[in-house]
């Protein structure tokens, strides 16, 4: 199968401290990865490389079979109209309303008439529960609020890559699901190719098909959600344990680890 | 112990060096986006009102006072040679060719200049400038030259008004309270004061208009970590924006006049 994704021993060290230690690994077309792992791990930073927000020390990072390290400014903006990215925090404008954070791309990318731009926001905004909100700016919203905005925003533009970093994390649990069963649903319509970072432990087995373990920056497992439940690795076996116990318990984290 | 001392000279020069090339590339990249479409006209429009009306009250304030201060002291100077009759002319030319620009260019840095700088830091930690990246957009064109352009437009402008009201100002001083003859005030000030002097000021506040958009906005792209990354970033631009001001006014007065 063709690889959309595929990660070439990937290097990568902050201030001589090694993050990411020999990461390869590769993501079929129309496949949706799960990226899981212990909170700081690497699992952000390698989100970053995927999307060649950062480049490697060492190593390479193949999108649609270019190399994001060698692709010039102009290339890599092109090859990133495909992408969606929902940042861990956000990262919505917060100069600009609601409805403005949402339209932003479909005003800038794809330069449509206001006209379809108010209906394409409203949809979005309708799927993730949103309605109404559309004057507010970021600060006026809440934080579970504001993760649903950049949701709505990255998948406004139907994208064929997207990268979520823990779009779940924060939410009340109703919530939590109805947004991944949001995301299969688009990942359904849409076929995109997509990872994602999620602590929500077994859930998101049930909309991906591949799972990635991030461990002490290299990669630990992967495999399918099936052959991840049979797994004997204690590293898996305490993830599983520990974070099934902090999903239930409704794990808060307030940033402080981001 | 000589050795290391030289290291660690060497490590200064060689890093300030590579800040300098840093900047002077970021700037070289400004410039090529202005000078390429797409240009954001609305968001030029709203940097114009932040940089330029909002600035407005400050600058009449200290146009104001300043011009009245110089009226004084080069009243009590001018009037020890008996030559009184030229405070119309000394005002406007030291406004005109130096104050004018100087001064409106640190005020603006301080007002709009470290605003700049704050907001594009905050946008950095925020990850709102990785957000448009990876929209495929420029952050540059929607966070950068806009600031540049509306710089580079307002500045001229506010330096008018700060050397118009700074005038009248010593013409305030000059003939409310020290006496003078209000025509020979304006007279001697229509007749000594060349075109050379203003085109030359309004060329002093464009380059200003750069250097305080190019230093905030670097500062701003670059910030480190959290609150007190920006905050740093903050303090920096207002620093140097207003230290390379002065530095480069020594420049221009030395070319231009
Ligand atoms: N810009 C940076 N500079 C220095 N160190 C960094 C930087 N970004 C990340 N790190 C370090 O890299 C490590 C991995 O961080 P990362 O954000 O990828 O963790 P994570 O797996 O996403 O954790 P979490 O689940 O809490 O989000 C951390 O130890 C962090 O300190
Ligand atoms: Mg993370």
């Amino acid at each position: 199968m063709d690889a959309m994704i595929r990660v070439v021993d990937v290097h990568k060290a902050f201030d001589e401290v090694p993050v990411l230690d020999g990461v390869s690994f590769s993501i079929p077309k129309g496949h949706f990865a799960a990226l899981i792992g212990r909170s700081g791990h690497g699992k952000s930073v390698l989100l970053r490389h995927l999307a060649g927000l950062v480049r490697p020390d060492r190593g390479q990072v193949f999108v649609d079979g270019e190399d994001l390290a060698h692709l010039g400014g102009h290339a890599l903006r092109r090859l990133r109209r495909r992408f969606g990215f929902v940042f861990q925090g956000g990262a919505l404008f917060d100069s600009m309303t609601v409805l403005d954070n949402v339209a932003f791309p479909l005003r800038e990318c794809l330069r449509l008439p206001e006209r379809s731009v108010r209906e394409r926001v409203a949809t979005a905004l309708a799927q993730v529960g949103l309605s109404g909100s559309e004057a507010k700016l970021p600060a006026q919203i809440s934080g579970g609020m504001g993760k649903r905005v950049a949701l709505a925003r990255a998948l406004v533009l139907e994208p064929e890559i997207l990268f979520f970093d823990e779009p779940t994390t924060g939410l009340d649990p109703i919530t939590a699901q109805s947004i991944l069963d949001l995301i299969a649903r688009c990942q359904r319509d849409l076929g995109f190719t997509g990872v994602m970072v999620s602590h929500q432990i077994p859930r998101v087995f049930d909309i991906t098909q591949q799972v990635l373990v991030l461990h002490r920056g290299q990669v630990r497992f992967d495999g399918t959600p099936e052959q991840l439940r049979v797994s004997t690795d204690e590293v898996i076996l305490g993830l599983l344990g520990a974070e099934d116990a902090a999903g239930s318990n409704g794990r808060s984290r307030n940033g402080l680890e981001t | 112990m000589l050795l290391d001392a030289l290291q660690k000279v060497g490590h200064i020069v060689l890093h300030s060096l590579s800040a300098v090339g840093r900047m002077g590339l970021f700037l070289l990249q400004i410039v090529v986006c202005a000078l390429t479409p797409p240009w954001k006209g609305r968001l030029v429009l709203n940097r114009i009102v932040f940089i330029g009306t909002q600035s407005v009250l400050v600058i009449a304030l200290t146009g104001g006072f300043t011009g009245m201060v110089l009226a004084l002291q080069g009243y009590h100077a001018l009037s020890r040679f008996g030559s009184d009759a030229f405070l119309g002319p000394l005002v406007a030319m030291s406004l005109v060719r130096e104050l004018g620009p100087v001064v409106a260019a640190l005020m603006v840095t301080g007002r709009a200049g470290s605003a700049i700088t704050a907001e594009i830091g905050i946008m950095r930690i925020s990850e709102q400038l990785d957000a448009m990246e990876l929209m495929g957009l420029n952050p540059f064109r929607y966070v950068v030259v806009p600031n540049l352009l509306a710089a580079m437009i307002a500045m001229p402008l506010l330096t008018a008004m700060f050397d118009v009201i700074g005038i009248w100002g010593g013409y305030l001083i000059g003939v409310r309270t020290l006496g003078m003859s209000g025509g020979t005030y304006l007279a001697e000030v229509a007749q000594y004061l060349e075109w050379s002097d203003i085109s030359g000021g309004i060329w002093k506040s464009l380059t200003f208009g750069v250097i305080i958009c190019w230093v905030s906005c670097y500062k701003g792209w670059h910030a480190g970590f959290g609150a007190e990354g920006v905050s740093r970033a903050t303090t920096q631009a207002v620093v140097l924006a207003s230290v390379l001001i002065l530095v480069w006014d020594y420049f221009m007065t030395s070319v231009l006049f």
